[in-house]
């Protein structure tokens, strides 16, 4: 799960990590009292999106104007840059050529750059740790850095049973060239960012750019923090922040059948159990001619009122041309399914062809279930066959 | 012969009286695994399924010489049930659960270095040797015992992979399935070395998608591996938009790595025989042993 820049800070802050100070505002009279609250004498107004690339972005309507992020000097300046960016939508290298609209703004103190640094924590994969990642490049995509000069960054994995020990923040912050004060500030803060990860089931937390300032402070200017979905039921604060303006609404609506969905960009809608399979059947339409609409994994245990619900949410994909559902049921039991799929058809009114594809448990009474139904639907033998057969009924009917 | 587990195997489950447990005790029980017993904290001293329940995992292991233990604990639960069950030194630790919180993983995966339990999965379908012992969910009767490994970090692909083998009177000496999470235990390369030590393994599936490293890890090994078998592999999430997760916890693009193209490539280059289609694996065996 994501959050809010703003969200992010309010957390770390909690841990004792350094930020700006700051203010959120849904409105251009709210940012003006934020504003009027922090002081001044310069502000810093950020949209609040889901994406990175902010500041860099443009608004869709004002392509030749500012940025998401912008430096203001008086109160007016605030109130007028928000009325510009509230409601407006912003397009950035991330959110791809749809933009996403600012809802939410966060008005912070302007501060004093003197050095600009990446700072991040993730579990990596290969080493089964929370890894620190530190580079000198800070505001760059650490991804870009990697790609171009990997010996700019600083990589160190931690052992979970010592834990962060400040020798770890020492190696970090000596190597990224800090010195003097700025090392102790360092320490303390890949300390409380390490414990804020921990204490939070973090899956990324990422500083860029992480400041020095003109007099030896180390403050985090913007934040990003990921959160492991699976580890959500300890962490009501954190699963609160969720804002569903920033989620694709079937997906959501997905998620509240305790269905997998993503949505894509093809013809074929797919509906699948098992994440592996799920995928293997979006690549076999690939394979044989067509484009998959979605990703869509039932699960393991999936009822009948869920398949019902897995069928409306592909079928109100409106690029939807034919549907293939491939089931093979080991815990899944084809009738459950074959059961939930006419009534599904029956309900929404099926207007694409639909290929049913059913193997394991249950299979000949699934498909007797579905013969009967007097449905149109057409049978395959294997996952080749049903391939085939969806591919071709699509074509068949655009 | 096989790999981890026969008809020898003594396994224990640990929440047995839940409803998963129950229900997939009853069905490796027909199947002919040895369950001989299970674990359920408060419960010990009785009996279900006409099986001692025990409320530690070293009772369990004292009382029935278990070596085995399989993991149907609810997430919030399952590492700490792992964690007993290493602590108890059951040889191998089978944990079905998906959805443990990954930090949990952390902390597990760092006591399982050095200790005497391996761990296969969290988040899989379990382990198979055909008519002789059956460790998880996977639908028994697609199964036939023969001569090919199979291992695979999904659970329903895996069945594609067992089903075109029966078909094709391969059969399998030993499926396993390693799991869809980032943080697992027993991972592809483990499992290449015990199939090709193995005397009765003639071919190797192995199974893999998008995210992380490591099918090319497996890739590097086996080209490093003076001992080959006829070997095809298969990756699925080639039509993945990156940055997305595809279901499994593990199943992401992420900064520009763990594509399917790239792994692909790195399995071709390694003498994998790669089949293009989910449904061609049993052929693109058969193409593999046929020189």
């Amino acid at each position: 799960m994501n959050i809010h820049e703003y969200q992010a800070k309010s957390l770390l802050a909690k841990f004792g990590v350094a930020v700006p100070r700051g203010g959120v505002a849904y409105t251009p009279e709210e940012a003006e009292n934020a504003a009027r609250e922090l002081g001044g004498p310069i502000w810093v107004v950020k949209s609040q999106i889901h994406a990175g690339g902010r500041g860099a972005g443009r608004f869709k309507d004002d392509p030749d104007g500012s940025g998401g992020v912008r430096v203001c000097k008086s109160l007016d300046e605030v109130k007028e840059n928000a009325r510009k960016m509230l409601g407006h939508v912003l397009v950035t290298k991330q959110t791809g050529a749809a933009g996403k609209e600012v809802k939410r703004l966060y008005i912070e103190d302007g501060c004093d750059i003197a050095r600009e640094l990446y700072l991040g924590m993730l579990i990596d994969r290969a080493t089964s740790r929370i890894t620190i990642m530190a580079s000198t490049e800070g505001g760059m995509e650490i991804e870009e850095v990697a790609a171009a000069t990997p010996e700019k960054i600083l990589k160190l994995a931690i052992d979970p049973t010592e834990g962060f020990m400040p020798y770890h923040g020492r190696k970090i912050a000596f190597g990224l060239g800090l010195e003097g004060k700025q090392v102790g500030a360092a320490v303390k803060f890949i300390s409380a960012m390490y414990k804020a990860f921990l204490a939070l089931d973090a899956s990324i937390v990422e500083i860029n750019p992480l400041v020095v300032t003109g007099g030896g402070e180390v403050i985090a200017l913007d934040a990003k923090m990921n959160f492991d979905d699976n580890a959500l039921f300890r962490h009501k604060d954190v699963a609160d922040m969720r804002d569903e303006d920033e989620e694709d609404a079937m997906e959501l609506e997905a998620a509240r059948h305790e269905l997998n969905y993503i949505k894509l960009d093809g013809q074929v809608g797919c509906m699948v159990n098992g994440a592996g399979l799920a995928m293997a059947t979006m690549d076999i339409n690939k394979l044989y001619g067509s484009e998959p609409a979605n990703f869509l994994d039932v699960g393991g245990g999936a009822t009948k009122e869920r398949v019902t619900a897995a069928f409306k949410i592909i079928l109100s994909d409106k690029n939807v041309e034919g549907i293939l559902v491939n089931i093979f049921g080991g815990i899944m039991r084809c009738d459950v399914i074959a059961e939930g799929v006419v009534a599904a058809a029956r309900e929404v009114e099926l207007h694409v062809p639909l290929v049913v594809r059913l193997e394991g448990t249950n299979v000949e009474l699934g498909k007797k279930i579905l013969a009967e139904s007097g449905l149109p639907i057409v049978s395959a033998d294997n996952l080749a066959d049903a391939a085939e057969k969806v591919v071709k009924a699509v074509k068949e009917a655009a | 012969m096989a790999v981890l587990i026969d008809a020898n195997t003594k396994v224990i489950c640990q929440g047995f009286t839940g409803a998963q447990g129950t229900f997939h005790s009853e069905q490796a029980i027909a199947y002919g695994t040895q369950m001989v017993g299970g674990v359920t904290p408060g419960k010990g001293g009785s009996t279900h399924l006409d099986l001692p329940v025990f409320d530690t995992v070293a009772e369990a292991v004292e009382k029935t010489g278990a070596n085995a233990s399989v993991i149907y604990v609810p997430p919030p639960f399952a590492g700490d049930a792992i964690l007993e069950a290493i602590d108890a030194e059951v040889e191998l630790i089978v944990c079905i659960t998906e959805g443990i919180p990954v930090l949990d993983m952390v902390r597990v995966k760092r006591v399982l270095a050095g200790s005497k339990s391996r761990l296969i999965g969290p988040n899989c379908p379990g382990i198979i040797t055909p008519e002789a012992c059956k460790i998880g969910i996977m639908p028994g009767h697609i199964h036939a015992a023969g001569k090919i490994g199979v291992v695979s970090r999904s659970g329903t692909l895996t069945y594609e992979a067992v089903a075109q083998t029966t078909a094709a009177d391969l059969g399998q000496t030993t499926c396993i399935g390693i799991g869809g999470d980032p943080v697992n235990g027993t991972n592809f390369i483990d499992c290449l070395e015990l199939f090709l030590a193995d005397p009765e393994t003639e071919g190797i599936i192995m199974i893999g998608e998008i995210g992380g490293s490591a099918e090319e890890d497996a890739a590097d090994f086996y080209k490093a591996s003076r001992n080959k078998k006829p070997i095809c592999g298969f990756i699925a999430g080639v039509t993945a938009p990156p940055g997305r997760r595809m279901g499994h916890a593990g199943a992401i693009i992420a900064g520009g790595k763990g594509g399917a193209d790239d792994k692909i490539e790195a399995l071709k280059s390694a003498g994998f025989l790669v089949a293009d289609s989910p449904a061609s694996l049993g052929s693109t065996m058969l193409q593999a042993m046929a020189g």
